[in-house]
């Protein structure tokens, strides 16, 4: 019997599945370990001052409470700015929790109440008396363009733009202009999970944390750095993380304040945020935009001006790439870009998915639909014309491109000739019919890893990496690269992740991991293969006999001589005549750094294209969409199955971006008014309607082995765009300040 | 400048409540507890019995994650407190199938790809239960309609509405239901109450 060993590209269920449906994946708030105390955060009402005063006591004399933490009684720790930064942590100088009397964003966590139960820390910690001087803060990023200033390339993936040619020059060459502002308001990640950390104390400061995270290794960096720990005491693990959106990229507040807690109680205790506190740490940054587009008469570009102004806190600059795109995804000579921060009262943003591409976007996707009707031109048409492949900005060719096909086949699949361009021309009874679409580009990263494989008497292979699963698929999409690697049946594959004791991963983010955990899982399977053939060539294998690796393949759960199929040895076989319990390999240490060193030769990216169709009703402004066509260009497909979901969660991301969320500031109180499910608006079922996700074919030997570019992020791309050029299609209305809520179209 | 008061001193000290010994039926099994009476049934669930398979993700009934089926009706438990229940059949995702036996809803959940981080997962899983044993959804959008009070920030309505669509085709085909009433403790009964939307 021939068992089926090829899994990359075949549409495989999650391994990870059972485990999530019969409730038994456990998240970090779900460790119940012995004697465990709960910690409940007190969160600061004002935004900008300081604290004066915190009466303990009456809270203290409740019995059950153990103690309440505060500036005024955490211990000295570490000491330098560089201990608080994380592997993703921008320039600047990081919060510190519970470090001063100084408050500088609404909703700062100003102490920690641990009790015997959850129930009881919540009431200790809503009676805490605490008094503030409060000082006059600023919040509105309008206000503050003036101040606005060029960061330095202080965030690792940060580039500052370049501009090329002359603008002005462009401009004036251009028959047909457009002009536009775009904007929309801070945004916040909110997983569905919220922020815990279950910390395990095991006597002598040694503990195991588990944290919600989107990286075990950086979580144990920090609290490393900040309480002084080794990493035999740090040890952190996360195997299950209930959304991450980026949210997760950095360690949170809770960390701290659990480690901290059972540092110095010596007991077992778990933080939790609540979904309100979640609206008090990073979030997608305010950004105010200004495209300005010339075309020639025959549609070309001839200038492209893109400039964006971010809100960012007092004490971290952070940056994200808005404007870059805007000088790659169109051919054109002529390309000015800027962007700016200016420093308000918040929290110091975070990446959220697809950072700065989802922003940028916005702008420039609904600027080209603008332009396009003032050259009198299709928009898909117009785009075409603009077709770039060569990538200008960085001055390379790029590995692969195949966003044509993104263009014809997610046409073709939407109708798009049926397009009437005329605004307001299409109608489904009394409804407003409006077709927009939208695109955008993201890069295909990899970054180092390690990966262990380790195959035992009973045939199984386990294979490890400590990366993380944020919904994304990694431990489906590794299990089949692995059984797919050594030709073993997907039931004798396991892998394990979300460990510090595992071999080294990098967060999960930048749609990287596929390609970089892929890769290390790949190499650390073939390392496997040649231990394997070792094995066979110190047996009486005359077959295998001075033969090299590529001279085998594996296969069927044996391996087998490419020339003499019928020449094959059963791997488990091998580790059985090993006299060993296993046999093992890693990857070569960090293989990414010599590639990260040399000078690139290609430019690498995912692409896609977005049609989107919305219905309006004129006389109460809601607006439905009620069709998206999403086809992608991202290289090799390992499992179309996941992949298809993360791209229908973009959509709905992208909708949500257009129609739904924004995080409310009321500049009185300089405080996010909704923080809430209730009133900060994302998709429920009903708002979904049909979705179609197409992955055209795309072959890049380039990017990495495997070919992949990455999912996570390319997917969001141009959806919200296409969604607020199918409103002006529906309506003549060019709503440019997101999202687009009924008010605006009335 | 001015001066902020966060929780003033001098508002009357509510006295504690003493823990006070609760029965709950979960899943077929009683359980005994000694708890306060401001213990929601969510939290008795997660930090009390360690059925962590029903999820926290808002705490104040606005997501869903919580959903558990109360005498085969689904509620959101973090919104009802544990001492309210000692008369109740209690089913978490727990008791809807195992890991032999998935139940019709978590199979088609995999089979879809109905999720991706898992974490609202289980109270999407209880709650399509509830919508079934209520028997009024038919068609695709009312299905859409009845299943949004429980939230999916992955963005995987699509899938999940596959998902409840399979079984609910299957149940009204009269294929065998398998495990497809699990929690519905009484099912002749009349359709529940339409959750709030």
């Amino acid at each position: 019997m021939t068992l089926q060993t090829d899994y990359i590209g075949k549409p495989t269920n999650r391994v990870d599945g059972p485990a999530k449906v019969l409730g038994t994946a456990k998240y970090a708030a779900e460790f119940n370990v012995p004697n465990l105390l709960y910690g409940y955060v007190v969160s600061s009402p004002i935004t900008k001052g300081n604290i004066t005063k915190i009466d303990a006591a009456p809270v203290l004399a409740l019995p059950g409470v153990h103690r309440v933490f505060s500036h005024e009684n955490v211990p000295s720790l570490a000491w330098f700015d560089r201990s608080y930064k994380d592997d993703v942590a921008p320039g600047g100088s990081p919060f510190r929790p519970l470090h001063s009397a100084e408050i500088k964003f609404s909703q700062q966590p100003v102490a920690l109440v641990v009790a015997d139960t959850f129930e009881l820390a919540r009431y200790a910690a809503s009676i805490l008396h605490i008094e503030y001087e409060e000082e006059a803060h600023e919040t509105e990023l309008a206000k503050h363009l003036d101040e606005a200033y060029q960061p330095g390339k202080g965030k690792t993936g940060y580039q500052p733009p370049k501009s090329r040619g002359n603008f002005g020059r462009g401009w004036a060459q251009g028959v047909a202009h457009m002009e536009g502002q775009y904007s929309h308001h801070a945004q916040h990640h909110n997983p569905m999970e919220m922020f815990a950390s279950t910390v395990e104390w095991l006597g002598d400061k040694k503990l195991n944390v588990y944290d919600k995270t989107q990286g075990a290794f950086n979580s144990q960096q920090y609290i490393m750095k900040v309480f002084g720990l080794s990493k035999e005491q740090a040890r952190v693990v996360s195997k299950y993380t209930g959304g991450g959106f980026g949210s997760g990229l950095r360690p949170q507040y809770q960390l701290f304040m659990a480690v901290l807690a059972a540092l110095e109680l010596e007991r077992s205790v778990r933080v939790s945020l609540t979904r309100q506190q979640m609206f008090s740490f990073g979030h997608r940054p305010e950004t105010l935009q200004h495209v300005a587009l010339a075309a020639a008469a025959d549609g070309s570009l001839t200038g492209i001006n893109h400039v964006a102004v971010a809100e960012t806190s007092q004490f971290e600059d952070f940056t994200e790439n808005v404007v870059g795109w805007s000088g790659t995804l169109y051919d054109c000579k002529n390309v000015q870009l800027d962007y700016r921060l200016a420093k308000l009262d918040v929290f110091t943003p975070l990446d959220m998915r697809a950072p700065g591409a989802a922003t940028g976007s916005i702008g420039l996707e609904i600027a080209m639909d603008e332009m396009a009707y003032a050259a009198g031109l299709d928009p898909l048409e117009f785009r075409i014309r603009n077709y770039s492949d060569f990538d200008q900005a960085q001055n390379l060719p790029y590995s692969s491109k195949n966003l044509r096909a993104c263009y014809r086949e997610g046409a073709a699949k939407f109708g798009w000739e049926r397009r009437d361009p005329r605004p307001g021309s299409m109608r489904d009874g009394n409804l407003l019919v409006g077709w927009g679409m939208g695109g955008g580009i993201w890069d295909a990263q990899k970054q180092p890893a390690q990966a262990q494989a380790s195959l035992d008497a009973d045939g199984h292979l386990t294979v490890s990496s400590g990366s993380n699963d944020i919904g994304t698929g990694t431990y489906t999409i590794m299990t089949q690269i692995a059984a797919e690697s050594l030709g073993l049946p997907l039931e004798a594959v396991t892998f394990v992740l979300g460990d510090t004791e595992l071999p080294e991963a990098p967060v999960q983010g930048g749609s990287w991991t596929a390609a970089s955990i892929g890769t290390a899982v790949q190499e650390a399977c073939a390392a496997l293969g040649e231990e394997l053939l070792k094995q066979a060539q110190k047996m009486d294998h005359a077959a295998f006999k001075g033969v090299k690796i590529d001279d085998v393949q594996f296969a069927n759960g044996q391996m087998r001589l490419r020339t003499d199929l019928t020449q094959a040895v059963v791997l488990r076989d091998l580790v059985q005549a090993s006299g060993q319990p296993k046999i093992e390999a890693k990857n070569a240490k960090l293989p990414g750094l010599i590639d990260m060193v040399k000078p690139p030769k290609y430019s690498m990216h995912a692409h896609n294209a977005v049609f989107a169709e919305v219905k309006v009703d004129p006389d109460l402004g809601t607006v439905h969409v009620t069709r998206v066509v999403n086809a992608v260009a991202a290289g090799r497909i390992v499992n179309p199955k996941t992949a298809r979901s993360q791209v229908l969660g973009s959509v709905v991301w992208g909708i949500s971006m257009a129609l739904m969320e924004e995080s409310v500031m009321d500049h009185r109180f300089g405080r996010f008014m909704n923080h809430n499910y209730a009133e900060y608006h994302i998709p429920v079922n009903a708002d979904i309607h049909d979705i179609d996700v197409i992955f055209v074919h795309e072959e890049d030997a380039e990017v990495n082995p495997l070919g992949i570019k990455g999912l996570g992020e390319v997917g969001l791309l141009g959806v919200a765009a296409a969604v607020c050029n199918a409103i002006y299609h529906a309506t003549g209305k060019r709503v440019r300040d997101l999202p687009v809520t009924i008010d605006k179209l009335l | 400048m001015s001066h902020v008061t966060q929780a003033p001193l001098g508002r009357p000290p509510v006295a504690l409540a003493p823990t006070q010994p609760v029965a709950l039926r979960i899943n077929g099994a009683l359980h005994s507890l000694n708890i306060a009476p401001w213990t929601t049934l969510l939290d008795a669930l997660r930090e009390y019995l360690d059925l962590t398979g029903t999820k926290k993700g808002c705490d104040h009934g606005q997501c869903g994650a919580c959903t558990v089926l109360v005498d085969g009706k689904r509620i959101n438990s973090c919104l009802s407190l544990a001492v309210m229940h000692e008369d109740s059949d209690i089913t978490t995702i727990e008791g809807l199938g195992t890991a032999e036996q998935l139940s019709p809803l978590q199979q088609a959940f995999i089979d879809h790809d109905a999720f991706q981080c898992g974490y609202c997962t289980p109270g999407q899983i209880c709650s399509a239960q509830g919508l079934i044993n209520e028997g009024r959804a038919k068609t695709e959008d009312e299905v859409r309609e009845l299943m949004s009070g429980n939230l999916c920030r992955c963005g995987a309505y699509s899938n999940i509405l596959t998902a409840v669509m399979e079984v609910l085709d299957n149940q009204q085909a009269g294929l065998p239901a398998g495990e497809w009433s699990a929690g519905a403790a009484r099912p002749h009964d009349a359709p529940a109450e339409a959750p709030k939307q």
